[in-house]
């Protein structure tokens, strides 16, 4: 049952992989929200007003008060809107924490490496970069086969915390591997990440907000055009 | 039915006195396991096979690495002397302030510490900035979690010491109680409690220590 729709905003923009992780959220929980989303190259007023500290997206506005940080949202949304959907952290402190401890891998190690890979100009330091996102993936197959224990997501039966931290770059991993030709989720290497992909890709909290891969590229192509040579 | 708590740590990792100070306000006992950093036990590697680092935490024979992970687990676990606000927005301030004690203090303060000459010169303002956003955030408070001791403030704990070991080696003052009245009372404050004064490590086995890390790390990167 939606609630809090006037109470609810989010402050976002559609092809960021942050922002994706609390729509999902939110989504789980069935709550309704204002999306004000943010141009490319400029930051709103309320963006600044709201995360002085980062000035970064997403920030998330409920009674008025502002929660920034992507996983930290997701966190206060599972903690706030218990009864409206499943959990999404697990209830078990050893569980809980084997969630943060992978989500944290996610966005400490992993995803700085996958994010240079169109940065890197030589073709070395971009295979280094490749096989490190490689590596990192076949970790998190493990930590699949582990957390799962035989359902289809991280989380179990039900999205959860794990299943939002990685679930979040599937738009940006399908673009990589069309714009540069190489499989990110291979079956070959990880075949329970990329069941799960599909399955995380259908569910009906991410359906309908994951983003097309072919807009992704569109707007990839637009914002990180490499600056013309002068 | 003791339940066995086991810290993996050294003497001096930030991190690992984190821990420490948390299980302490919390009264759990447990065993201390000293690692050799430049000789780390197959225990660590199989306990932390992915960053081999330490803190890690043994409980009920499951281990948990990473410092903000293990503190989270300590306060699930245990609910004595909560380190966690009850409400999800101060939970969610807790948090942001936890994180963004390692994502922009920790690189800012390392960035002066481990450069010299302009390098080093240029590192300062943005130290500063970040100082006096820390400085913004404490005002009106004795904590960051407000007039207990949490999560934040023992996240923030390394600076309560280093800092000053740190100016002491480089002969910079980044902060001083004219400027920084809030982030100075909340540095007296955390080091006041009894579970933190009873757990510093000894000053000048951290000057000796930090300052040999400078002294590295000069001569080796004078490229960048």
């Amino acid at each position: 049952m939606a609630s809090g729709g006037g109470d609810v905003k989010l402050i976002g923009a559609w092809p960021s992989p942050f922002v994706l992780r609390a729509r999902i959220a939110l989504n789980i929980k069935s709550v309704g929200y204002e999306f004000l989303q943010e141009q490319l190259g400029t930051k709103s007023e309320l963006l600044l007003k709201s995360n002085p500290v980062h000035k970064k997206i997403p920030v998330l506005i409920h009674g008025g008060r502002p929660i920034c940080e992507s996983l930290i949202i997701v966190q206060y949304i599972d903690e706030v809107w218990t009864s409206s959907g499943p959990s999404i952290l697990p209830s078990d402190p050893y569980d809980r924490a084997i969630a943060r401890f992978w989500a944290a891998y996610i966005d400490d190690k992993w995803f700085p490496t996958f994010s240079s890979i169109p940065k890197l100009q030589e073709q070395e330091a971009k295979v280094a970069a490749v096989q490190q996102v490689y590596e990192g993936l076949l970790l998190l197959e493990e930590a699949f086969i582990k957390c799962s224990k035989g359902k289809s997501f991280f989380g179990g039966d039900h999205i959860g915390f794990l299943d939002i931290a990685l679930g979040g770059f599937l738009g940006w991993m399908r673009v990589t591997e069309k714009m540069f030709n190489l499989k990110v989720l291979d079956e070959s290497k990880t075949p329970n990440l990329c069941k799960w992909a599909e399955s995380f890709a259908a569910n009906n909290a991410v359906k309908d907000v994951l983003p097309e891969t072919e807009k992704l590229i569109e707007f990839a192509k637009i914002r990180f055009k490499p600056p013309s040579a002068d | 039915m003791v339940e066995e708590v086991k810290l993996f740590r050294t003497w001096s990792s930030p991190y690992a006195l984190r821990i420490v100070w948390a299980l302490k306000l919390k009264g759990i006992e447990y065993e201390t396991i000293f690692e050799d950093i430049s000789n780390k036990s197959p225990l660590l590697l199989r306990y932390n096979p992915v960053h081999k680092k330490v803190p890690v935490l043994l409980h009920r024979g499951k281990s948990i690495s990473e410092s903000l992970v293990i503190l989270e687990y300590i306060e699930d676990t245990w609910k004595q002397a909560p380190l966690l606000p009850e409400s999800p927005y101060e939970i969610a301030r807790a948090h942001f302030w936890a994180k963004f004690s390692d994502s922009k203090l920790m690189p800012a303060i390392w960035h002066v510490f481990l450069t010299q000459g302009k390098q080093q010169e240029e590192a300062i303002p943005p130290a500063i900035e970040i100082l006096k956003i820390i400085e913004e955030e404490l005002k009106g408070k004795k904590y960051f979690g407000g007039q207990t001791i949490g999560l934040a403030d023992i996240a923030f704990g390394w600076m309560a010491n280093l800092l000053y070991v740190l100016e002491e080696i480089t002969g910079l003052k980044l902060m001083n109680t004219q400027n920084f009245p809030s982030l100075s009372a909340w540095i007296n404050n955390f080091s006041d409690v009894p579970a933190i004064k009873e757990n510093w490590p000894p000053h000048e086995k951290l000057v000796t220590k930090f300052q040999a890390i400078r002294e590295k790390y000069l001569a080796a990167g004078a490229t960048k």
